[in-house]
């Protein structure tokens, strides 16, 4: 294949965030988290994000998901730059074009599954008249139509956790972040979750990038980028880089024992 | 592939096709209302109290209006002449006397009427006296005729000695029915009729009369009484013949009924200690009803911030959070007046036969409603300012 034709053939990216820098403090108290961030995230890709505990993972998530301002550096979303935009600007991008998975999974206690679906709907304004059937339908496909009337607290972590994903999915965002999905999870459950956020990135029209220490779902991911004391150390795809799957191999192989 | 194929779409579906709009902002609102059980009784008891307590201070300020207005409404002239300084109706005094005559000479006057007024020392049949308001009229000759009959009739107090007494007063007065005795200042009366729910705001019970009795027990001079009520011609202008009266009165006051009622209410409401405790009870009643829902809503607010900021990070705007927190504050403010307002309807109904007069009326029933929803608005602004400052970060840290 020529330079030209893999050029061709490259998505351009949903996500572009260039040199993100990331101070919190001033003075004696200045940290800079985040020293120069360079990432994009490619349609059709499960990208997973790595890194020890301080490393800036959460901060950067924050930043990709347009609820923290970056201090320096440039952000594109879907086309859209983020710099120059107010609050509510940002509020209306994540509402359009971000999905979110929290480790805690959010969920409203006092609204059903259905309910806490159909909210995150909701907050985007006016809706189809089928939002509902929608809503059962985001549901089903996460294996739960039998539990759309059942509330948060009556739910195992994983129905929680597949409840969180189905919310995020219902606005069918560009871009869908997550935050340790599976850090609260047993292993089957954990498994199940990483299998249906892979289905999800496998939609073209939608990046996933998931912020994990479990490295008993390296096995899902399309691309693997660790993050060090503020900057990217390492950026590996290894489903097509055999360097890249053999380290995987070893990092899953030493997550298990 | 199942979740991909089920799920897409939402987005670009949601720009085609009929639109709708959901309400999960009140279903939210109401469920994080309910939930937590105590909180919202602490909520509601604090708007409840209000609501008794405005009840209360309004219901007894239509009530005190209705009561010092009581003799105005019931009279049927345009316009009174009264002494100079009169500051109330029920505070009266003598005007000089024979003004009937000088206002009848006035263009566009129909009809005067002469309405004596006077306090009096009631001697009670089995011994002691009160202090009573004595009110002479000709009722027949279109005066201030006694209403509220419950027994025996107006028609009776044209015998000798007869008055009219109300029942709210029976005990005061020493009186148990038609025919029982007493004495006005000296001189021998009968209960004649007895009328109902006629209270007086000094507490001083109205004893009703005919003008000419009145006259006497007040030590009147027969052309004098109190006031001088003028009735006018349709066509009359009734500022001009007030203006005329005036100028061949100059010892006394011409007020439009309207003027001497808001003058007498104004008097008691405002210049008396009784007003301004009235309206200092009415804005503690506010008072702590904002600030009860305020602390509640707040509280609830706080309970709830991660839910808030997730709301946040999944991109609703301040507007929909700030929708959430309003609606629960009406939510509150509807059940609380429903409570409130049932219990004081309840305190009123026992209030009925006492000498307490408090009124309920639908437009004063519609004014607390929309005061109530003001007041737990108003308290919501705290909890709003919580909410706005929420950063939506934190839903990662959590």
């Amino acid at each position: 294949m020529s330079n030209l034709q893999a050029a061709r053939k490259k998505p351009k990216p949903l996500l572009v965030a260039d040199n993100i820098v990331k101070v919190f403090g001033t003075g004696a108290g200045e940290v800079q988290v985040l020293k120069g961030v360079h990432l994009d995230l490619l349609p059709g890709e499960l990208t997973l994000l790595m890194g020890p505990s301080g490393s800036g993972k959460t901060t950067l998530l924050s930043i990709l998901g347009c609820i923290l301002r970056q201090t320096r550096g440039d952000l594109e979303i879907a086309g859209t730059k983020t710099n120059n935009l107010s609050a509510e600007a940002m509020a209306d991008l994540r509402r359009n074009h971000v999905g979110f998975v929290f480790q805690s999974y959010n969920l409203f206690p006092t609204l059903t599954a259905m309910e806490n679906v159909m909210l995150a709907l909701d907050v985007r304004g006016r809706l189809p008249a089928d939002a509902p059937q929608r809503t059962k339908a985001a549901l089903d496909a996460v294996g739960l139509s039998h539990r759309i009337n059942t509330y948060p607290a009556k739910l195992s972590g994983g129905e929680k956790q597949r409840v969180a994903i189905a919310r995020a999915l219902a606005g069918s965002p560009s871009v869908m972040l997550a935050d340790e999905p599976t850090a609260a999870l047993d292993s089957e459950n954990g498994q199940s979750v990483m299998q249906l956020m892979s289905d999800v990135s496998k939609d073209h029209s939608r990046a996933v990038l998931c912020v994990t220490h479990d490295h008993r779902i390296l096995k899902y991911a399309d691309r693997i980028i660790r993050i060090e004391d503020g900057v990217i150390s390492t950026d590996e795809r290894p489903k097509e880089d055999a360097v890249a799957k053999a380290n995987m191999e070893r990092l899953a192989a030493e997550g298990a024992h | 592939m199942q979740a991909r194929t089920a799920i897409e779409g939402g987005a670009d579906a949601a720009a085609a096709g009929p639109k709708r709009r959901l309400r999960m902002a009140p279903k939210l609102a109401y469920r994080n209302l309910f939930h937590d059980k105590v909180s919202l009784f602490v909520t509601l008891i604090g708007i409840v109290f209000s609501v008794v307590l405005l009840s209360f201070q309004s219901g007894i300020y239509l009530g005190i209006e209705r009561t010092i207005a009581a003799v105005l409404d019931q009279t049927k002239g345009e316009l009174w002449v009264v002494p100079i300084g009169t500051k109330s109706v029920d505070d009266p005094s003598l005007l000089p006397g024979r003004e009937k005559y000088t206002v009848l000479s006035v263009p566009g006057v129909e009809n005067v009427e002469t309405l004596s007024m006077g306090f009096a020392r009631w001697r009670k049949q089995h011994g002691g006296a009160t202090t009573v308001l004595v009110v002479g009229s000709d009722w027949n000759a279109g005066g201030l005729k006694p209403w509220n009959v419950i027994d025996g009739s107006v028609d009776q107090l044209a015998a000798p000695k007869m008055v009219a007494v109300d029942r709210t007063y029976f005990k005061d007065l020493d009186v148990k029915g038609l025919g029982d005795p007493a004495e006005i200042n000296g001189m021998t009366v009968k209960v004649g009729a007895i009328t109902n729910k006629i209270r007086s705001f000094t507490t001083m019970p109205y004893i009703f009369t005919t003008l000419g009795r009145a006259q006497i027990m007040l030590g009147a001079a027969q052309e004098q009484g109190s006031y001088a009520l003028v009735s006018l011609k349709p066509d009359a202008d009734v500022a001009k013949v007030q203006e005329t009266i005036q100028a061949r009165l100059p010892d006394a006051e011409v007020l439009t009924r309207e003027s001497f009622r808001n003058r007498s209410i104004n008097y008691w409401l405002f210049h008396t200690a009784a007003g301004s405790g009235l309206i200092a009870g009415t804005a503690l009643a506010i008072i702590v009803g904002i600030v009860i829902v305020a602390q509640t809503l707040y509280a609830s607010t706080k309970d709830h911030l991660n839910e808030f900021a997730t709301l946040r990070a999944l991109g609703a705007s301040a507007g929909y959070i700030i929708q959430v927190i309003l609606l629960q504050a009406l939510f509150s403010a509807i059940v609380g007046y429903a409570l409130g307002m049932t219990l004081t309807l309840g305190i009123f109904k026992l209030a009925e036969n006492t000498t307490l007069n408090v009124v309920m009326t639908p437009g004063l029933a519609g004014l607390l409603f929309a005061t109530t929803i003001a007041m737990c608005m108003f308290a919501a602004i705290s909890a709003i300012f919580k909410v706005i400052r929420i950063d939506p970060a934190g839903v990662f840290s959590r």
